[in-house]
């Protein structure tokens, strides 16, 4: 009691400046998957398969680091090289993930969540699966694998973060897949937002049909929105393993964080740029058990975890009790079109 | 006449009707294509002979007796979730929250088992389990169906979010109840006694566990086609306007159905635990629910089919077992082969409900 | 005189869906600086020869000139090439942007997106016009009008000079259609040409320069507005009288059964849709109700058999014995449990009154499967009337097992007339009962209404066609805006006159005098 309240507010400090960056560690995969949910829901999908989407993204990142990693031989990796081929290799799968899905629910005009589910099945399976042989090829005790070298490229952070004191380990510490990903957060909302893209976009997902008779091509904008919303999700997964998990991938180890991130896309009434900070939120408090006072009750901690579920609940039934219709899903969310039905 | 119109090669029409057997014929080159596609991927990925592969699927799902009743047992399972979401989606409720419904229901089996175990008489303690894994289901799908009914919240994101809270109170009671203490998990609950445990029927343990789902589907076949009950679902689900028409109080539909569709989702729960695991984890159900939304749409929301259905994906996951201790491959490998064939299976679908009509070329020779 | 260039000359253009002749030679020309009003009841082809001006449908057979030239319009997007633009009846918006959004909307212009310079040119065309929107208003939050505006203002700015108004007063209120006249006769001085498309006789009066009449998807001319009347306007639009040789039994001992006064009813936009509107339907009578469509014959009929609001007003059925039940804000069901037997044919066939997707007899059980007291359907009885049915009405049907939405218009009709006439109705309502039905299928219908009639039911036939009303029904109300514009009785019933009333000119005489 010695410091009295400011000793209070040194610990508090002290507190958030240990919990805030790992909170955003948390956030960032979420971020990522939310702002590809939201563009792509934007254009009238519900893409259920954004988790299996997320384990494919992480999945082909590590697949790519690895062969680079085996092909070094122990030389010096060449710095740009392996940043850029586990980025590439996870934005590709992510890709192709998410042209799966465009060609079932826009070509082919699917349920889309049935369409979501077994690419969330598919997805998940394949991070496994691959996950499993690369863990077997390593041969090791442990049923992981560890890309140490890789990993410790992508967490790089700015060379004078550690200078900076508190201010450099809560805002300058992370990789740049971090700052990548929050900078396509706030592009996505300044684009759905202000440009002639986003305003048509918006128009694709809320009434087809209008924006087909204004002389948008519907078809065009569900392919793009869905295709580049699967690659920004997948560049959370790559985060996950490569900076989150120090390069370390393990079965499911992923867990729940594709739902989260659908959670979070209503949580912020399809907003990425609010979302920039609900993630850090949802990171916080998906981690909050571990910063309860040593003594509390594990079971307690427990229903921690379902605070943002339930305050994403919360959110959606108030939004719709107030029928405020701009937090309101996007109109023909879940609904293919065909343009010879009217 | 300058025409500079670009004229495309085809135009996609919606069919008025198709015949059963042209739909059946479509539906079955999609999986003969899929198990092409999968049979190439297999050896692409493993370098395997793909016909040793899809043979392994055989042995492990049928390889034994023991095998063949744990198929048995798991088809069960995922019929009885796939029929407990049809009456939803008969309705156009999409409900994917069935994740959720059989966990809460299997919680509350558990914990019946666990708080009365050595209170009440055997054959009693299974009537309250069935009573209050019922009554969570129907809690757990009446919750969004309130919300839907009044204020036409979206039910599909709605159910989604109470998986993950059904998955959280469970964690919460797997830690209070937690055996040994700190154990994080409860183990096998009653192991002595084996209270609450379903009764072995000609000494088999599973199944009482099948027939039950067997009944329980014939029973949701007769509802849905020939109750007054279902009859208002397929008039809720076809047109609401058709529905207040006649006077149906679509609301009170809504309502009614989502209970009977998270009841039977608690049912699956109980047969879960009293049945099958008699323990609970917060993975027991492990993404069943899910799997089982697509089994109910495979099978067109007609519950003998989704025998059928049910079957074909608990057999490609079982099988898989058995590859990953054949070939030393994964198990997750299943889940990649079931993904291409839903894959397949979806897009057949398109078939089924469009053609393609080519366009005449005429015009374009007139140029 | 002299010769000016047409803006729009449209010469025997033909269009057929299917075996329905929708256009067949028919012309139509305006002049820039000039509005025509284009006239036509139900039916008559305007709205897809208008379609067809505006690239939505392309003519099977005759020639489109724009200022002389011939032009070819196969997409709206060509249309606006030629700077026409066309305002449909159902708005094409997006309902959570703005006005300025939306005018945005999928225009192909170079540089970034500037929705305040949208928004300024938004402005001005408004003070050049005399339209009043606020461009950041969102649609959600606007009145009909107002949303109507948008639709004028997007092809504005698109820079059409040809406009096409498909039935624009329908929705608006008195002083809404007046506004919206001002801004024509605007856009008239400034030199565009206009096409409004209406029946209402004294619009096209108060507004048009000129006046062209299409009946039955043909042309039947045209003339100067100032050279015209309304009792010219009304008989070529409705042409000579037709013997149809529909039988009329007298009705039989006529009883009051439905009493209907101070009717009042708003659509969910809170548009008036029935005013104050009184009658008696008697039984072994048939009323034919007559009016342009979106009279509020819709709400009527809705409002009696319990799926509309009533505001204000009172609906009474009297029984046999004389004793009265108040039908007024009672649901569906509630009306079947006191025991009153209202069968309603409504105008949405597949989307209300049968379900496509289902059999017939699935579609039979609608009306009774909730009889008895098992939790099962019953599906014989049924089965038996679905089997009744099809023979009775000679619905042309491959088994009963197809669904209806399989089945052609007139078989569709035939069941569900089948439907509700097998309850044994007391009264029966019937929307457009003979919409797109071939003639055997009509005389089928009239002789099945016919057959109730004469077993004492209570028949209100809502119709579009005038010659059929006035042969068919004992009495004719009709309707003109949501108010009754008079009871008549229908033998020796004037279709001039009725006409006429439909289009107000008889209440309005009435009320001169």
């Amino acid at each position: 009691m010695s410091g009295g309240l400011g000793g209070f507010f040194a610990a508090f400090f002290t507190f958030i400046v240990s919990f805030f960056p790992r909170a955003v560690m948390q956030g960032i995969p979420l971020l990522a998957g939310s702002t590809g949910e939201t563009i792509t829901e934007k254009s009238g999908h519900l893409n259920l398969g954004i988790p299996g989407i997320m384990y494919v993204g992480g999945i082909s990142g590590v697949i790519g680091a690895f062969f680079y990693e085996n092909s070094l031989h122990g030389a010096e990796p060449n710095n740009f090289l392996i940043l850029f081929i586990p980025f590439m290799a996870c934005l590709l799968g992510s890709l192709l993930m998410g042209l799966i899905y465009s060609l079932l629910t826009v070509t082919f005009r699917a349920n889309q969540n049935v369409a979501g589910l077994a690419l969330t099945t598919f997805g998940v399976g394949f991070g496994n699966f691959f996950g499993g042989s690369l863990i077997k090829l390593v041969d090791t005790e442990i049923p992981s694998i560890a890309l140490s070298l890789t990993s410790s490229h992508f967490r790089q952070s700015l060379p004078f973060a550690e200078k900076l004191g508190w201010f450099g380990k809560m805002f300058l510490s992370y990789g740049f897949v971090a700052y990548l990903v929050i900078v396509l957060a706030f592009t996505a909302a300044f684009v759905i937002k202000r440009t002639r893209v986003g305003l048509n976009l918006r128009a694709v997902g809320e009434n087809p049909a209008t924006a087909d008779a204004a002389g948008i091509n519907v078809n065009c904008y569900k392919y793009i929105a869905t295709a580049l919303g699967s690659m920004i999700a997948g560049l959370g997964g790559l985060y996950y393993v490569m900076d989150y998990a120090n390069g370390v991938w393990s079965n499911d180890a992923f867990g729940d964080r594709g739902w989260l991130a659908i959670a979070l896309v209503i949580f912020t009434v399809w907003k990425p740029n609010v979302s920039v900070f609900a993630s850090i939120l949802f990171g916080g408090l998906y981690i909050l058990n571990n910063y309860l006072p040593t003594g509390t009750n594990l079971a307690i901690k427990e229903l921690y975890n379902m605070i943002p579920y339930v305050v994403t609940l919360i959110v959606l039934i108030i939004s719709s009790m107030k029928k405020k219709r701009e937090n309101q899903p996007p109109q023909s969310l879940g609904l293919p079109y065909f343009r010879e039905d009217r | 006449m300058k025409n500079k119109q670009h004229m495309p090669l085809f135009h996609v029409a919606k069919r008025a009707s198709i015949k059963w057997y042209y739909a059946f014929l479509i539906r079955a080159a999609a999986i003969l294509l899929a198990l092409v596609a999968a049979g190439i991927i297999t050896t692409v990925l493993t370098g395997l002979n793909p016909f040793k592969v899809f043979g392994a699927l055989f042995t492990g799902a049928f390889g034994s007796k023991r095998k063949l009743w744990v198929l048995l047992r798991d088809i069960a399972v995922m019929l009885c979730i796939a029929i407990a979401l049809t009456p939803a989606y008969k309705m156009r409720f999409w409900n994917i929250g069935g994740e959720g419904q059989v966990l809460i229901g299997a919680l509350a089996a558990a914990l019946t088992m666990i708080l009365l175990g050595n209170v009440v008489p055997h054959a009693v303690l299974i009537l309250i389990m069935t009573a209050a894994s019922v009554l969570a289901g129907a809690v757990w799908g009446v919750i969004p169906a309130l919300f839907k009914a009044k204020w036409n919240t979206n039910e599909t994101l709605f159910t989604l979010m109470m998986n993950y809270v059904a998955t959280q109170i469970t964690a919460f009671f797997i830690i209070i109840f937690e055996v040994p203490k700190g154990a994080g998990q409860i183990g096998i609950i009653n192991q002595s006694t084996n209270a609450g445990w379903f009764p072995a029927l000609f000494g088999n343990q599973y199944l009482l566990t099948i027939l039950i789902v067997l009944i329980l589907t014939v029973m949701i076949f007769f509802y849905l086609k020939y109750s007054k009950h279902g009859y208002e679902i397929s008039v809720v689900g076809e047109s609401e306007r058709t529905a207040r028409y006649i006077g149906i109080k679509v609301e009170r539909v809504i309502i009614r159905t989502m209970a009977l569709s998270g009841a039977i989702c608690g049912i699956a729960g109980l047969l879960l635990v009293g049945g099958i695991n008699h323990t609970i984890t917060t993975s027991l159900v492990g993404g069943r629910g899910f799997t089982a939304v697509m089994v109910a749409w495979l099978a067109k929301f007609n519950p003998f089919t989704m025998i059928a259905t049910s079957f074909l994906i608990v057999f490609m996951q079982n099988g898989a077992g058995e590859i990953s201790t054949a070939f030393g491959l994964n198990k997750a490998f299943s889940d990649i082969i079931t993904g291409i064939i839903l894959f397949f299976i979806i897009a057949c679908e398109f078939f089924i409900n469009y053609r393609i009509v080519w366009n005449r070329r005429e015009r374009k020779e007139e140029m | 005189m002299e010769y000016r260039v047409p803006a729009v000359r449209m010469q025997n253009i033909s269009k057929t869906f299917g075996s329905i002749v929708a256009n067949d030679h028919a012309e139509l020309t305006v002049y820039r600086g000039e509005i025509l009003a284009l006239l036509g009841e139900n039916g008559s082809g305007k709205t897809t020869l208008m379609n067809m001006l505006a690239g939505i449908y392309y003519p099977d057979e005759g020639q489109i000139f724009i200022d002389g030239e011939e032009a070819v319009i196969a997409s709206p997007h060509d249309a606006y090439k030629y700077g026409i633009g066309m305002i449909h009846q159902h708005f094409k918006l997006v309902d959570v942007l703005s006005a300025a959004e939306n005018v945005a909307l999928g225009l192909k212009e170079k540089g970034r997106l500037n929705l305040k310079k949208v928004a300024e040119r938004i402005t001005e065309l408004c003070d050049q016009y005399g339209f009043e929107l606020d461009p950041w208003e969102k649609i959600y939050n606007m009145s009909v009008s107002e949303k109507q505006t948008v639709e004028i203002i997007k092809v504005l700015y698109r820079g059409a000079d040809i406009l096409i108004l498909d039935e624009p007063t329908a929705v608006l209120t008195p002083q809404e259609t007046e506004k919206l006249f001002t801004v024509l006769r605007n856009m008239r001085s400034d030199d565009k040409a206009i096409i409004i498309i209406t029946h209402k006789m004294n619009e096209v009066e108060e507004l048009s320069d000129r006046v062209a009449v299409l009946r039955k998807g043909a042309y039947v001319g045209d003339m100067l507005t100032k050279d015209t009347n309304a009792e010219e306007m009304s008989g070529m639009l409705v042409g000579h009288p037709v013997e149809l040789s529909i039988e009329r039994p007298d009705p039989v001992d006529p009883k009051p059964r439905i009493v209907v006064e101070g009717l009042t009813v708003r659509n969910e936009e809170g548009l008036l849709k029935l005013d104050d509107v009184s009658f008696t339907a008697n039984t072994g009578e048939i009323l034919g109700i007559a009016g342009i469509s979106g009279s509020g014959q819709k709400e009527l009929l809705e409002a009696i058999a319990g799926l509309q609001p009533v505001e204000k007003g009172s609906i009474r059925y009297i029984r046999d014995d004389g004793t009265e039940d108040e039908l007024t804000l009672k649901d569906p069901l509630t009306i079947q449990k006191m025991g009153v037997s209202l069968s309603f044919v409504p105008e949405d066939r597949l989307g209300m009154g049968l379900v496509g997707s289902m059999d017939i007899t699935e579609n039979m059980m609608l009306r009774s499967y909730r009889r008895g007291n098992s939790l099962f359907l019953d599906q014989k009885n049924p089965h038996k009337l679905a089997a009744e049915v099809v023979k009775d009405l000679s619905v042309n049907t491959p088994n009963l097992e197809t669904p209806v939405r399989r089945l052609s218009g007139g078989n569709v009709q035939k069941v569900l007339v089948g439907r509700e006439i097998a309850s044994a109705p007391t009264v029966l309502l019937t929307a457009y009962a003979v919409r797109g039905l071939d003639i055997n299928s009509s005389y089928m219908i009239y002789e099945l209404i016919n057959r109730q009639k004469a077993a004492g039911v209570a028949v209100v036939y809502v119709g579009e066609d005038l010659d059929v009303l006035l042969e068919l029904s004992d009495r004719i109300l009709v309707l003109c805006d949501g108010r009754v514009s008079g009871i008549l009785p229908g033998r020796g019933a004037d279709k001039k006159e009725v006409g006429l009333m439909m289009t107000r000119i008889r209440k309005e005489a009435a009320d001169e005098e």
